[in-house]
């Protein structure tokens, strides 16, 4: 355990913050640690979550992807136009969503691997390109989402089963230990250890890391950094994907916001950093950056339950983000070389 | 092409290429341009210079925050913070008013550049975080003193004569702006300061072991960015008679994408004034064509970022790692 800790000082660290905020978040709450809290809470994270995890992979490999919030947006759109109808339409809606993303990550990561263009310069390009798209496709806010779709997946378990009429109504007794876990939790959670964790283990995903750390180096031992760049940009566009779908289903709309979009892009930058991933690459984690979006989330909660004037609150997240990344100023600290410092 | 044409291209130095092919992309623009309006209006206004001098006295804020952005990118670093800095300088100057709204503006520069200089140069945080989180301080202050409506103070008289007055029949913003370009290619041609930038972009572990001060150099590099941001502030507030808010949202990656296509590495250590120069006139006329052909806002951004990686894919491919 102490080793583990040694090894993950930063989501350690964002842990035990997140920990820290939530319990007293709670404890504050006037209906604190009940179901309808969590609930509510829980499906206003999943957005920023998803972003957050998207962003993290090109930055594991030492690049940064500034299409994210582009990519969102353009897939609630794409979400927005298809899901509706028979359940067959709607699952051919949810796929057309999720490839729209991934498609498009992929056209980033050829781009950066074969135009050999900056990833930051690359990705701003194209987020421009994904905007565009989704004005095409949404020029006005709005879109028709299937409304039991929408109730199932943003309330708990329960309303799941209930509304599909699953495991007698949710009543199942098997099924009443588990009926109070929100629907979006599992969500995030379940997509993020699915496809995360598999994929860390394969040579791809490590070599990720390695291209992070030293891509020379890299190459040298002979992994295959194109196959890990490209695949870094595929997965972001793919988790994009999946918070603009989940956006579309919350919201039932799409709408094409520029101005959105960019806020979830910088966003998601804060939340990687939060959760201890270096902005240089080579070390921190998916799963650190979604608790980082919740540290994120938490703060703005907080707002709600304490009296503090409306116009004060730009302020003081922005004092509680500047507050929290220059903790990164404690490892000048713990410098003994001050060439170290100079990279 | 020719056999001549491509000795001539083969033989132009690695650092002019930019340049050269985006002042040839220009040219294409204007012709292009043209040809459009003369098959629907039966005019040729792209090539009339009072149209040109109106575009460019526009383009003239966004060049001066294109300037700074520069100077910060050579170093290897980034200045998020821009957009709020450009629009604290101007809300503040709208606010004290009278002679002291120049000085002010240029003040809160001073003190932003110094404090984005602080985090990135001494306490080391990423500049692409830290300047973020000071730009939403910043949002914040400014809502908090503002109300998050538009202040009600006008701009000073001075800053409309910079911003919207002509002199010998060219508009004065013009010539802030060729000011500030003197000052910086003086500064980055002429002056030990602006080698260091250069070679701090390139590797900082190198610049501080011959002896660069270089955590000193970042924050003067952080200053003169804040300070550029806090200049076109002043000036877009003369233009628009008013500062408002996210007045300075249109300005932070059109000037990343300028001074990138102006072939400044965006890693650092590589880029030429000129470049950049070339690069915001080619996105100010970029948009003053596309708003002649009334574009939709959606082809509009497809459009633009085309034309980024397009250019990028001509001239800015990176080195391929082989070690």
């Amino acid at each position: 355990m102490q080793r583990w800790i040694r090894h993950n000082r930063g989501f350690a660290g964002a842990l035990a913050m997140f920990a820290l905020l939530y319990i007293t978040y709670n404890s504050l709450h006037p209906r604190g640690f009940s179901t309808a809290v969590l609930v509510q809470n829980a499906n206003e994270s999943v957005a920023i979550g998803f972003v957050a995890m998207a962003q993290t992979v090109p930055v594991l490999m030492g690049g940064l992807d500034l299409s994210v919030g582009a990519v969102m947006t353009l897939t609630s759109c794409v979400a927005s136009a298809l899901e509706s109808g028979t359940p067959l339409q709607i699952a051919f809606g949810i796929f057309a969503t999720l490839a729209a993303g991934t498609l498009f990550g992929l056209m980033n990561g050829v781009i950066v691997v074969y135009g050999r263009i900056q990833p930051i310069i690359a990705t701003l390009a194209t987020g421009a390109i994904a905007i565009g798209l989704a004005l095409l496709i949404r020029p006005m806010p709005g879109g028709d989402v299937d409304g039991d779709l929408g109730w199932a997946l943003t309330n708990t378990i329960w309303d799941f089963a209930d509304t599909y009429g699953l495991a007698q109504g949710g009543n199942a007794p098997w099924l009443q230990p588990f009926i109070n876990i929100p629907v979006p939790l599992i969500l995030l959670f379940g997509i993020a250890l699915a496809v995360w964790l598999p994929f860390k283990r394969t040579i791809t995903g490590r070599s990720i890391y390695a291209v992070g750390s030293a891509e020379g180096a890299a190459y040298m031992s002979g992994l295959p950094i194109n196959r890990a760049k490209i695949a870094a940009f595929t997965l972001a566009g793919f988790f994009a994907s999946c918070a603009g779908l989940y956006l579309a289903i919350q919201t039932s709309s799409g709408n094409a916001d520029a101005v959105q979009a960019g806020a979830y892009t910088l966003n998601s930058i804060a939340a990687v950093v939060l959760g201890g991933t270096s902005l240089a690459g080579g070390t921190g984690g998916v799963i650190a950056s979604l608790v980082g979006a919740l540290i994120l989330r938490v703060i703005s909660f907080y707002f709600r339950i304490l009296d503090i004037d409306p116009l004060l609150q730009p302020l003081i997240e922005g004092l509680v983000l500047l507050g929290a990344v220059s903790l990164g100023a404690f490892r000048t600290l713990r410098v003994t070389n001050r060439l170290d410092l100079f990279r | 092409m020719t056999m001549f044409a491509r000795l001539r291209f083969a033989r132009l130095k690695p650092q002019d290429r930019p340049i050269v092919i985006a002042s040839g992309f220009i040219l294409a623009i204007l012709i292009a341009g043209t040809g459009y309006t003369l098959a629907t209006y039966g005019n040729a206004p792209l090539f009339s210079p009072s149209y040109l001098l109106q575009q460019l006295q526009i383009g003239s804020f966004f060049g001066i925050a294109a300037a700074g952005m520069m100077l910060v990118i050579l170093l290897g670093h980034i200045d998020l913070s821009i957009p709020w800095t450009l629009t604290a300088a101007a809300m503040v100057a709208t606010a004290v008013g009278g002679q002291m709204a120049i000085p002010a503006a240029l003040g809160v520069g001073l003190c932003v550049g110094l404090l984005n200089g602080f985090g990135v140069a001494y306490l080391r945080i990423p500049s692409m975080i830290f300047t973020l989180g000071v730009d939403t301080v910043l949002r914040g202050l400014m809502v908090a003193q503002t109300g998050g409506f538009a202040p009600q103070d006008a701009a000073t008289p001075l800053m409309l004569t910079l911003a919207k007055s002509r002199l010998l029949g060219v508009p004065v913003a013009l010539f802030v702006w060729a000011a500030v370009s003197v000052v910086i290619v003086l500064l980055l041609t002429r002056t030990t300061f602006g080698r260091s930038l250069y070679g701090i972009g390139t590797s900082e572990r190198a610049a501080y072991l011959s002896g660069i001060r270089t955590r000193r150099v970042i924050v003067g590099a952080f200053v003169l960015s804040s300070l550029c941001a806090a200049i076109a502030g002043v000036l877009l507030t003369g233009y628009s008679a008013k500062a408002y808010q996210g007045m300075g949202n249109a300005y932070l990656l059109p000037a990343i994408a300028a001074v990138v296509l102006g072939g400044t590495n965006i890693l650092g250590g590589r880029g030429r004034y000129a470049g950049t120069l070339v690069g915001v006139i080619l996105i100010v006329l970029l948009n003053s064509v596309l708003s002649i052909m009334q574009m939709p806002e959606a082809f509009r951004q497809i459009i633009y970022g085309t034309v980024i990686i397009g250019m990028l894919l001509v001239y800015g491919r990176g080195d391929r790692v082989t070690s």
